[in-house]
């Protein structure tokens, strides 16, 4: 029986030692639930219990179900019939699983017919899953969705539509980008206007909507006439109806399971969610943030399957009568690819934990405004964290899985470019992780803030105040760096010059990601000696990065910024 | 009109997936180097109930499985995947029940359940592959049997009757049969479906350790009370009623002589013409030495 959670050493490691308690307490509201729900937990350890049993069907389905299937639902594709959208038949059948499974509302209260479980539990799940295949984007996608209308939707907006979510008869989608706004959704232009009885209807096209024929949709419109900006922006529910047409499907490089489509409003009737005007600052922000995350896993899981695909590879492939395993460039590939994937988890678990932190504080000081008091410092230490963190996570483990696919692709050689391996379709699924949800430029522009004014700083202080008694020479190594970093930062700062903070921004937050990284791996190493060989590699190799990156900062990269319109014309 | 379904089940040593220690140096079965699962037919006979469920309102599914208290866990299997009721027939006086006891046994069960219209059972175990208890089951209960489905055309609550597919030799057949019947479920026509993670939860601790001292017990609790309004029933041989000569070794006139360890090995090849002198030749050969006819 293949099972991609139970077969994943360092995921039950992370679960094994990740501080769950007050995530849960927080989630469960002091386990208030356990009286009137008998699937909802009575304590910590019940949860705990809970999430793993729910993460073994998630990974067995994964394992035995979706996996065998992918390279089926890659092939086949989706095809638009009629005005609607077909999936393919592995696609249908692993939805039917997880519908029957109850696994669609995985987030979602259990008022609703939801699991009532956090960030942490669907980020290791939407890793898993995107291992098995990355093109089943149904399952994290309802999550966001339905989480989004929980948080800012009305009663009765909840009532009618969370329901059908967690049972998986309904499919949902968010519906932000248009061709004319991408990255830059202040341009958004699909409209919205009311008649005179105050109902809302939506008219324009959207485009590059990732499963645009679910039942309900989540609009992004533009409300206020004559109103550029993000302030003339609201957001609506739509549900699917004969006013909106699905024109066409995209024909892309990867995720082939998965439609992209082009709709067409035409006076397509909607409701408003929240208040108008914030559409985008304040909805579509934190929808963004909660699909970054699911990006995030989605993406290490491409790098965990690329990772297996080509070691499995390199055990097998004998040449100049050894195992291609054995030799130094290949070893060095795939050690790079495991301490860039265990990297990459320990910080997407630790940004998980703190943006659960960070939505339970919210909720207790909602639930209980006279105890604001107590929640208050931390929710505000939270919040930035999980601004800081989310984007940067997003661009880590989308760029690793870029490189991880290309690397299993060079470790398979010749065959690794033909059909019949994976690698091959890895490499096209990964390719798009770091240009949806906001490409990895526009991660470094929101993570770029909390760099510079110091929330980054201000967490590497906190990581350095734990006790790595068992690693005096590592953690004297990541002090050193931190001068590094600081010294670098400090030339962004005082040079007061906004072309040379974007030029270097980057690098800045690169070189933040590395740090936060090397202290969570010191942390991981407390319990496993294997972890501290981990950490040993992938702090050398850090430090000299940022050593590298210190000095080119303080240099100014003059000729750059000097030369680079003469080179471009 | 909801329908009373039955599902026999059975927890079966993995056989499908051996490895070298399957096998004691006696020729027995090692338990314990064989996870214990829940037999693959009975898992497709258990998704053909639920179905049926799914689609006629009221109907209710009672599981039942024979076995040692560890048999409680494909019991929990069935719960998470929807059943309504279970029970595990479990009794130190069953052990080294043949298949005629069992079936003996199986038909008091079901009788204690009183009215019924289904029962469905996997075709055979992986274990024993007799496929003989749900045929012996479906005798002593004095109903109809139809074996080998593959799937079910047609239910009738109303008419009481069945149209099922038997699978046979080369094809299959449409066989009509009034309530109550006994079907045994091939693995063809049914997925079984993943369990569901609420019911997980539900009944994650409906599994009561046991010792042979609680065997008399009625009932175990399925866990913590308020996790579920819902026991695992345990019957012992009192509870359904069963005649002590019937069961167990005392009522199984199957006896295990010797186990002998086959090991099938190719012989010599032996190449002849492609004529039809030749392959007469060979033909009336094998007649000669009793391998054909």
């Amino acid at each position: 029986m293949e099972n991609y959670f139970l077969d994943n050493d360092d995921i039950l490691f992370q679960l094994e030692h990740l501080d769950l308690d007050r995530v849960i307490t927080y989630r469960e509201d002091n386990f208030k639930e356990a009286d009137r729900y008998a699937y909802a937990p009575s304590d910590t350890a019940d949860a705990r219990d809970s999430y793993r049993k729910v993460l073994e069907i998630v990974g067995e389905i994964s394992g035995e179900t979706l996996a065998p299937l992918a390279a089926e639902i890659d092939e086949e594709g989706v095809v638009l019939e009629n005005g609607e959208v077909r999936y393919a038949k592995g696609t249908k059948q692993v939805l039917d699983m997880f519908g029957k499974a109850d696994l669609m509302g995985f987030c979602m209260p259990r008022k609703y017919g939801g699991l009532n479980f956090p960030t942490i539990m669907l980020t290791i799940a939407g890793e898993i899953v995107s291992r098995a295949d990355a093109s089943f984007l149904n399952f994290g996608l309802q999550q966001d969705i339905g989480e989004t209308l929980n948080k800012f939707g009305s009663e009765q907006q909840k009532a009618e539509v969370l329901p059908k979510l967690t049972s998986g008869e309904w499919g949902s989608s968010m519906i932000l980008t248009e061709p004319d706004a991408g990255s830059d959704l202040q341009a958004v232009n699909l409209r919205a206007h009311q008649d005179e009885h105050g109902n809302w209807y939506l008219s324009g096209v959207k485009r590059f909507i990732t499963n645009g024929n679910g039942k309900v949709g989540l609009v992004l419109a533009r409300s206020e006439d004559g109103q550029t900006g993000a302030r003339g922006l609201s957001f609506f529910l739509y549900k699917r109806d004969e006013h909106m047409k699905i024109r066409r499907l995209e024909q892309k490089l990867g995720i082939h399971g998965s439609p992209t489509c082009e709709l067409q409003f035409i006076n397509a009737p909607a409701t408003l969610v929240g208040e108008r005007r914030r559409g985008l600052t304040k909805y579509t922000m934190w929808l963004m943030n909660s699909a970054r995350l699911g990006i995030a896993s989605q993406a290490l899981g491409i790098a965990e399957a690329a990772y297996r695909e080509a070691d499995k590879y390199a055990r097998e492939r004998i040449q100049f009568g050894k195992t291609i395993r054995e030799l130094p460039p290949v070893y060095e590939m795939l050690t790079e690819m495991r301490v860039g994937i265990e990297a990459g988890r320990t910080l997407l678990y630790e940004t998980a934990i703190i943006v659960d932190l960070k939505e339970g504080l919210e909720h207790m000081k909602e639930k209980y405004p006279e105890r604001a008091g107590e929640f208050n410092s931390d929710l505000k230490k939270y919040s930035r964290l999980a601004n800081l963190l989310t984007p940067m996570v997003k661009a880590y483990t989308t760029e690793l899985a870029n490189k991880a696919a290309y690397d299993g692709i060079q470790i398979h050689g010749g065959p690794g470019y033909m059909k019949d391996f994976n690698a091959e379709r890895h490499y096209r699924d990964a390719r798009i992780t770091n240009i949806y949800e906001g490409t990895t430029q526009l991660q470094v522009v929101a993570a770029i803030g909390g760099v510079t004014s110091g929330t980054a700083s201000a967490a590497l202080d906190e990581y350095d105040e734990e006790e790595y008694n068992y690693a005096p020479e590592l953690l004297k190594k990541l002090r050193k760096t931190r001068i590094d970093y600081d010294k670098a930062l400090i030339g962004v700062r005082e040079s007061e010059d906004e072309d040379f903070v974007t030029f270097h921004s980057r690098r800045c937050v690169e070189m933040a990601t590395d740090l936060v990284q090397g202290y969570l791996l010191l942390r991981d190493a407390k319990y496993s000696a294997r972890k501290l060989r981990i950490a040993e590699i992938f702090i050398e190799k850090m430090q000299t990065r940022i050593h590298m990156n210190m000095h080119y900062i303080l240099d100014g990269g003059s000729t750059f910024l000097k030369n680079f319109q003469d080179v471009l014309g | 009109m909801g329908l009373n379904l039955i599902v026999l089940v059975k927890q079966v040593p993995d056989t499908q997936n051996i490895t070298g220690e399957a096998m004691k140096e006696d020729g027995t079965v090692n338990r314990a180097a064989l996870p214990a699962i829940f037999n693959p037919e009975d898992l497709h006979a258990l998704e053909a109930a639920l179905t049926l469920k799914d689609s006629i309102s009221g109907t209710t599914v009672h599981v039942i499985t024979m076995g040692p208290p560890s048999a409680i866990q494909v019991l929990k299997e069935s719960l998470y995947r929807g059943a309504d009721t279970v029970a595990l027939v479990s009794d130190r006086k069953f052990a080294g029940a043949d298949t005629l006891a069992t079936s003996y046994a199986l038909k008091c069960a079901i009788e204690k359940i009183g009215a019924y219209d289904i029962v469905f059972c996997g075709r055979q175990a992986i274990d024993g592959d007799t496929a003989q208890v749900g045929p012996q089951t479906a005798e002593k209960l004095g109903i109809n049997q139809i074996t080998c489905v593959s799937s079910i055309e047609k239910v009738d609550p109303e008419k009481k009757i069945i149209i099922a597919n038997r699978s046979i030799e080369g094809g299959f057949e449409q066989v009509q049969a009034p309530f109550p019947v006994l079907l045994t479920i091939t693995d063809e026509g049914y997925h079984p479906r993943p369990p569901s993670v609420i019911k997980v939860m539900t009944y994650k601790n409906a599994s009561a350790e046991m010792s042979d001292e609680q065997y008399d017990e009625s009932y175990i609790d399925a866990g913590v009370e308020r996790k579920t309004g819902q026991p695992i029933s345990l019957w012992d041989i009192g509870a359904i009623g069963a005649d002590p000569e019937s069961c167990g070794l005392a009522g199984s006139p199957t006896k295990v002589k010797t186990i002998e360890s086959v090991i099938l090995k190719s012989g010599d090849i032996r190449m002849i013409e492609n004529t039809d002198d030749a392959i007469a030749g060979m033909v009336h050969e094998l007649i000669a030495d009793h391998t054909l006819g």
